[in-house]
């Protein structure tokens, strides 16, 4: 197996969905291939990281102010209705 | 920032909980509607933010879609998830924003390049174990930011909507009228792109690795 190919299944590999048979291949190329071992795990570091780390919090007079918005747009919906 | 776990946790919480909640607002209770708005507004917040690069943006999308959503409640099907229906509803104003501010004031946003750039690793240098501590809350608040902000819009989307929101990849497809494959590479370029671009912040040392063969 070449970097490229690994590199092809790295989705597959990280998430989980492949087979055991290509699994083990992905793994022996890992064994041997440092470039391909690292990228693999700053990949998934990486992943992580945005999972983990909110970069765009909604403050909360800001949430407040929103809910407010939308509660009212809703709720005239209905008197308009009437 | 807050860890962004909990609020995964509140997208993935309970169907049947959430159609009753549905099945509510349907007949005009707007209190159950709010306990949706509630559920998942931080989320629809994130997309928008992600996809428009705006917060005044942003804002417009949360409160439109929500509206949206309870005016179309009628149109809901029971057999997806309703955060995946508000997503969709989401995700598609804030690609109509991004479009008239394009239209409008010519405000350049990135384009979608289908090259083979991006998708092999120029530089390949490891990281330590916890590469965030390496910097304070704020400043790693700031870098995470600057990083996806330079990703091709519709690389940032898959990535954000993959792997931040936790949708499948399928439902990612869906909602932004592409092929599964095309989904997965745009996926694959996005991962390897932010790694590459995170290298600087978080490598270990400046020794640069050699190109993969």
């Amino acid at each position: 197996m070449k970097c490229k190919d690994f590199l092809k299944e790295l989705n597959e590999y990280l998430d989980g969905g492949i087979d055991i048979q290509l699994k083990t291949e992905l793994e022996e190329h890992l064994q041997w291939c440092h470039n391909c071992f690292v990228v693999c795990n700053t990949t998934r570091q990486t992943i992580e990281i945005y999972r983990d780390n909110e970069v765009y919090p909604l403050p909360d007079p800001i949430r407040d102010r929103l809910h407010q918005a939308i509660v009212s747009k809703c709720k005239g919906k209905h008197e308009h209705k009437s | 920032m807050d860890s962004i776990e909990s609020k995964v946790a509140e997208a993935q919480a309970p169907v049947t909980d959430e159609l009753t909640l549905v099945n509510a607002a349907r007949h005009g209770d707007v209190e159950a509607f709010e306990q949706l708005i509630k559920r998942y507004d931080r989320n629809v917040f994130r997309i928008a933010q992600h996809i428009t690069q705006n917060r005044e943006d942003a804002e417009d999308v949360v409160q439109d879609a929500f509206i949206k959503a309870y005016q179309n409640l009628g149109q809901f099907q029971g057999n997806s998830k309703f955060y995946t229906w508000l997503v969709r509803i989401a995700v598609n104003e804030a690609l109509m924003k991004l479009r008239r501010r394009k239209t409008s004031k010519t405000v350049s946003i990135d384009e979608d390049v289908e090259t083979e750039e991006g998708s092999m690793p120029r530089e390949v240098a490891d990281w330590g174990p916890n590469p965030e501590q390496l910097y304070g809350q704020s400043e790693l608040g700031d870098i995470l930011q600057k990083t996806i902000q330079g990703l091709p819009q519709s690389f940032r989307t898959v990535f954000v909507l993959r792997d931040i929101e936790g949708m499948s990849t399928e439902e990612t497809a869906e909602m932004l009228d592409l092929s599964v494959p095309a989904v997965k590479s745009r996926l694959l370029r996005a991962r390897l792109q932010l790694r590459e671009r995170l290298n600087r912040y978080f490598k270990k040392s400046k020794r640069d690795g050699a190109l993969p063969q």
